[in-house]
């Protein structure tokens, strides 16, 4: 429409009055519901940003013309489609939210019960198996693996590994994550007692786990991050930048780079990352059959993930003489500290006595650790 | 009557104590909340009974091992 004056409504279309709704509930989440805030108001403003016309947020010039929404491979031309170019699509973003992550996690939980370990592990399987059901729906091998990184619950992971190698997926697949994180305690408890009994539930773990020193702590992220980097190659910008912020936090001697990376540097990245989220979200890219697919088959590698980790601490207990609560393997998916939570309060539900939440923050880090060398797995493979 | 004595079982800070001394619990009734890796956490009777003793205040860091509380039944 030529002319000194352009009117937005003129331009509205069916698609984006969808989307605009949708923002609205992104924003009812999580100001009313209080789900995720942090994510989900910056994803839905920004869907609401996006989606009416005109804007130009997320233009990009492709051969000279502009197009209002993001194209891969195009030159960025609005204020939120340069960050996403040059920050999401460029890996920073998601890369450094583990650097703070790695600076508010403890270790402690993990070092002090190694085989815990083996559930973080287990739950991937989820992961895995939502890729074959991917593939098996017609999804090509680049677009399995994002979908099926889902089950982890984790969220910069999925935008790191759909990047890579499904771009044109990174709304839906960055939605389902979060919004996933923020149903845990929703999704997960039918899966937990339709895998156990109430008995089994019951099992009473005593408290005091063992007193870590600073220095296994300090070793910790050091000899990890070797040994995972040399196992699986791909995961270094990942593991290396996780354990890297934990380092900070845990030698004792970097608090101020730790609370950096733990506060200010993490919330201005959240701010980017919702708001890029967010403007992806346009009609065109996101209002299509696949997206629905992707949603559903997210959920379906969520609540495997579940399955598969209580599963596997059923089996550990038929080997073990102090018997573990197989709830604990819920928690291997990397959605920290939701999934540690629902175990904590399923576990005292179920007898009064059990207090699970630190034997559960073990197989939850565990999970963030198996989650991002998974998506590594994947880009070896495909990437 | 048998006693039981609740230990915490997790270092933290008291947020609330919600009985005192004299007060007729059922199992699963929360006796105080606990602050503790950033969550609120509920720590809850083991047993029915009466408290016989509870010297808890808001606000007081507790120790793996400290006691809650003492329920007699």
């Amino acid at each position: 429409m030529p002319g000194f004056f352009e009117i937005g409504f003129l331009n509205l279309t069916w698609g984006s009055v969808v989307m605009l709704i949708i923002g609205g509930v992104l924003l009812y989440l999580g100001i009313a519901k209080k789900m995720e805030p942090l994510l989900l108001v910056p994803i839905g403003f920004g869907v609401i940003l996006v989606n009416l016309p005109l804007g130009g947020l997320m233009a990009t010039i492709v051969q000279g013309k502009v197009y209002e929404a993001y194209i891969i491979g195009g030159e960025p031309a609005g204020v939120v489609s340069r960050i996403f170019a040059y920050g999401l699509a460029w890996e920073i973003i998601p890369v450094f939210i583990f650097l703070g992550l790695g600076a508010m996690t403890d270790f402690g939980p993990l070092i002090a019960n190694p085989k815990t370990f083996i559930l973080g592990a287990g739950a991937q399987f989820g992961v895995y198996f939502a890729f074959f059901m991917a593939l098996l729906l017609g999804f090509s091998i680049q677009e399995a693996c994002s979908i099926g990184i889902i089950g982890g619950a984790d969220g910069p992971t999925t935008i790191y590994l759909t990047n890579r190698l499904a771009p044109h997926f990174i709304g839906a697949t960055a939605v389902a994550a979060y919004t996933y994180m923020a149903l845990v305690p929703i999704i997960q408890p039918p899966v937990i007692k339709l895998l156990t009994t109430k008995k089994e539930r019951e099992i009473y773990m005593k408290p005091q786990l063992r007193a870590v020193s600073k220095r296994e702590k300090i070793f910790f992220p050091v000899v990890v991050a070797v040994i995972i980097i040399l196992l699986v190659p791909k995961s270094a910008p990942l593991i290396g930048m996780f354990m890297f912020g934990n380092l900070l936090y845990a030698s004792g001697v970097t608090d101020r780079l730790a609370d950096t990376a733990a506060n200010a540097f993490m919330n201005i990245l959240t701010i980017l990352l919702g708001l890029c989220v967010g403007c992806f979200m346009s009609a065109e890219s996101f209002l299509n059959i696949e997206s629905l697919i992707v949603f559903a088959l997210g959920v379906v590698a969520f609540a495997t993930s579940t399955a598969f980790g209580v599963s596997l601490a059923k089996l550990m207990n038929l080997f073990l003489k102090e018997k573990i609560n197989p709830m604990i393997g819920a928690a291997g998916v990397s959605a920290v500290p939701m999934a540690a939570r629902v175990v904590q309060k399923m576990g005292q539900e179920a007898n009064p006595r059990n207090f699970l939440l630190m034997h559960a923050m073990g197989p939850n880090i565990a999970g963030v650790i198996g989650t991002a060398t998974a998506a590594g797995i994947f880009l070896g493979m495909v990437g | 009557m048998a006693q039981e004595n609740v230990e915490f079982p997790i270092t933290g800070k008291i947020t609330s104590v919600n009985v005192k001394a004299g007060d007729a619990v059922k199992e699963g009734d929360v006796l105080c909340l606990l602050e503790s890796m950033k969550m609120e956490n509920p720590i809850l009777a083991p047993v029915g009974g009466t408290v016989t003793k509870i010297e808890l205040s808001a606000g007081q860091v507790v120790e793996v091992g400290d006691l809650v509380a003492i329920i007699e039944y």
